[in-house]
């Protein structure tokens, strides 16, 4: 936590999030996140956009069904958050950031 | 409407010619036996077709069936999308009916996609929609440019997202999408409680075409139903058909294959009566035909039917025996009376009974358990004994519509089936209780005749289709050595049978004797007085004779005593010394 790196290193926070072309709630979800980053994971993270408009093959492998899709690939286990993460109460409690 | 925007396959469209001509609904056939004829040609084209019924019911399966025959058979791609199975589970599956999934996906005629959500995986944390769902969706119909999807089963969107309602918006933009792509669609729903449908409430945005699928047990006996309880645009069959899993996939058993056009046999089946082959012929049924046999109580049908049995179990082909009147052990030492051995058939695996009460469970469950034992066993004849026990548990149009899928059924198979019939006492001979006749191409009829104090069995052939019958009436008469057949007594403008007839041929006997006596007796009459006569005959020749000889005599002797006279004469003229020249001329001349 207390490590500021840019590049993903083991102990960095691996994320995906799916959109489905850049629409307003794309964008808002998206800002949402680098927010919520930058606050509480201080720059240990990497966040990979994937629209699906553009390669719609990658909705198989990750199940994605809604989207947006955030994606928690690191730390496993695996968590997804569906929305526009707007409610940050709830995206800290989906990413185990804030206990249950 | 799509259709117009993308020209439809294989189905041809009947353009309105004139204003206001009705333009016939497009159809996608399913492939599937029997649901294509309820549905009058197969699902809606380019509409999405709702699929409910409870778990077990072969819902995936009828979906299942829908796309691989369309990619198989009807050159239209297929996309399933899974929900509840993954694609491994879903191939070895289905594998067993001989599709094979893995070279379909490889020769991109189908793409298979498993879509599985976990509710406890998912944080939902602001708006969002299924575009994910979309889009998996459409670059597998784009991939293999399916003309038809699957979504099994959709619903189970419900248990794993949060959010009812942005669930079913989104589900409405879904089935508008589909619709849009012109894809024709087959959804599957879990039945819901208390008569719904499904249990979301899918209906509401399915609503062209639903199908109802349904697993019952009655009675200890499960039967699987297939209803088409809707189609909008078009007429379908609206009854509940019994429908059945086999080797093939799903059955479902219309009234009947409305083709009729099962190829027929030229070869001819034996009666096992010989004199009721020579009635038809000489050769007996066509093979594969349905016979009807009818009359009255213990007129001998089970005999009639037996003997073909008998006879198909003889050359060393299967036969299948539907009684349901009587246990196996009592028609086997029934006919072991009349000399039809049919233990030896069971016990060498040709003949097979199947009995049971018609009663013990309904229509369709007899059709199913026929169709089960004939797909399984394939004998080449069927007897059903009697089917006038049927009535009981159906009306009688019900029944009909029962045979008339049997009688299709085996026909399709080239099975020669016989029916027996009870006629009711009362009741008009050449009527059957079913009016099942026309669907019959021999009809037997057997006919109990009362007279001088006994019943005798008459038999004669109704009808035949394709053959030159006789006409005539036999008597008909079960003996220790199987079925005989007589020729009734016809004179005298009078028909006779039994003991009636006996004795009519007796008294035609001793008439015959009689005259054969009077005449021999006159014969011998005749004779008697010619020989009379040629003695009479006789005895006046021989005093003819007599006569003459009498005669010649007399003669010698006048002679004699001439002679003797002229000689005494000369000698007294020569004592006399009379004239000597007269006496000389005179005895000269003797």
């Amino acid at each position: 936590m207390t490590k500021a790196a840019s590049s993903p290193k083991p102990g960095t926070w691996d994320l995906k999030l799916y959109i489905a072309g850049y629409t307003p709630r794309a964008v808002k979800a998206l800002e949402n996140l680098k927010q919520l980053c930058e606050e509480h994971l201080h720059g240990a993270y990497s966040i990979e956009v994937v629209d699906l408009l553009r390669n719609p093959r990658l909705a198989r492998g990750d199940q994605i069904v809604a989207v947006p899709t955030l994606v928690r690939k690191l730390p496993v286990p695996v968590r997804k958050i569906i929305g526009d993460l707007s409610n940050r109460e709830r995206v800290l409690v989906g990413l185990d950031l804030r206990p249950r | 409407m799509t259709k117009q925007s993308k020209p439809v396959r294989r189905t041809p469209e009947i353009r309105p010619d004139k204003a206001g001509a009705l333009k016939s609904l497009a159809k996608c056939p399913t492939g599937i036996r029997g649901l294509d004829d309820v549905t009058e040609g197969g699902l809606p084209r380019g509409r999405a077709t709702l699929v409910s019924g409870g778990a077990g019911c072969g819902k995936t399966l009828l979906a299942m069936e829908f796309v691989v025959r369309g990619a198989r058979d009807f050159g239209e791609p297929g996309v399933f999308m899974a929900f509840e199975e993954t694609e491994a589970e879903l191939a070895s599956n289905v594998a067993s009916l001989g599709f094979d999934l893995p070279s379909l996906i490889r020769r991109r005629k189908l793409a298979v996609d498993y879509v599985r959500i976990e509710r406890s995986e998912i944080e939902e944390t602001g708006e969002y929609d299924l575009e994910g769902l979309f889009v998996r969706l459409g670059s597998m119909i784009d991939e293999v440019h399916a003309k038809r999807v699957v979504l099994d089963t959709i619903e189970s969107l419900f248990s794993s997202l949060p959010n009812e309602g942005i669930l079913r918006a989104e589900l409405r933009r879904l089935f508008r999408w589909l619709k849009d792509r012109g894809v024709t669609a087959v959804i599957t729903a879990e039945q819901g409680r208390e008569g719904q449908l499904t249990r979301y409430g899918l209906e509401e945005y399915v609503s062209d075409c639903v199908i109802v699928l349904d697993h019952r047990v009655n009675n200890q006996v499960a039967t699987r139903r297939l209803r088409v309880v809707k189609y909008r645009g078009s007429k379908h069959g609206t009854n509940e058909y019994p429908t059945m899993i086999d080797e093939h996939g799903l059955n479902v058993l219309p009234i009947t294959s409305l083709g009729l056009c099962h190829d027929v046999s030229a070869r001819r089946v034996s009666t096992g009566v010989e004199r009721l082959d020579t009635m038809m012929t000489g050769k007996g049924y066509w093979e594969g035909s349905s016979i009807l046999v009818s009359g009255t109580a213990g007129a001998g049908k089970t005999s009639i039917a037996t003997a073909l049995v008998d006879g198909v179990c003889r050359r060393g082909e299967r036969c299948l025996f539907f009684s349901f009147e009587e246990s196996p052990d009592q028609i086997v030492r029934n006919m072991a009376s009349i000399g039809f051995d049919l233990n030896r058939h069971v016990r060498s695996g040709c003949l097979q009974f199947h009995t049971v009460r018609p009663t013990l469970y309904g229509l369709e469950n007899h059709l199913v358990t026929l169709h089960e034992i004939v797909d399984r066993w394939h004998p080449r004849a069927v007897v059903m004994d009697p089917i006038t026990g049927l009535t009981s548990i159906g009306e009688p149009g019900e029944v009909k519509s029962m045979l008339m899928r049997v009688v299709d059924y085996l026909k399709s198979r080239n099975i020669t089936t016989l029916f027996t019939s009870l006629t009711e006492g009362g009741a008009a001979l050449e009527k059957t209780d079913i009016s099942i006749s026309s669907l019959m191409d021999t009809w037997l009829l057997l006919r109990m005749v009362e007279s001088a104090g006994e019943r005798n069995r008459i038999l004669y052939v109704l009808k035949s289709r394709g053959m030159a019958h006789s006409n005539q009436m036999r008597e008909f008469m079960l003996t220790d050595h199987g079925i005989k057949l007589t020729d009734v007594y016809v004179g005298r403008g009078e028909v006779y049978t039994g003991s009636a007839r006996a004795i009519q041929e007796s008294h035609d006997r001793a008439d015959a004797l009689a005259a054969d006596q009077a005449s021999q007796r006159r014969m011998r009459e005749i004779t008697h007085e010619q020989l009379a006569l040629e003695a009479q005959v006789r005895t006046l020749q021989s005093r003819l004779a007599e006569l003459r000889q009498e005669m010649t005599m007399a003669a010698k002797q006048e002679q004699e005593r001439d002679a003797a006279a002229r000689h005494d004469t000369r000698g007294l003229a020569r004592v006399r010394k009379a004239d000597s020249d007269r006496a000389q001329e005179e005895g000269s001349d003797t």
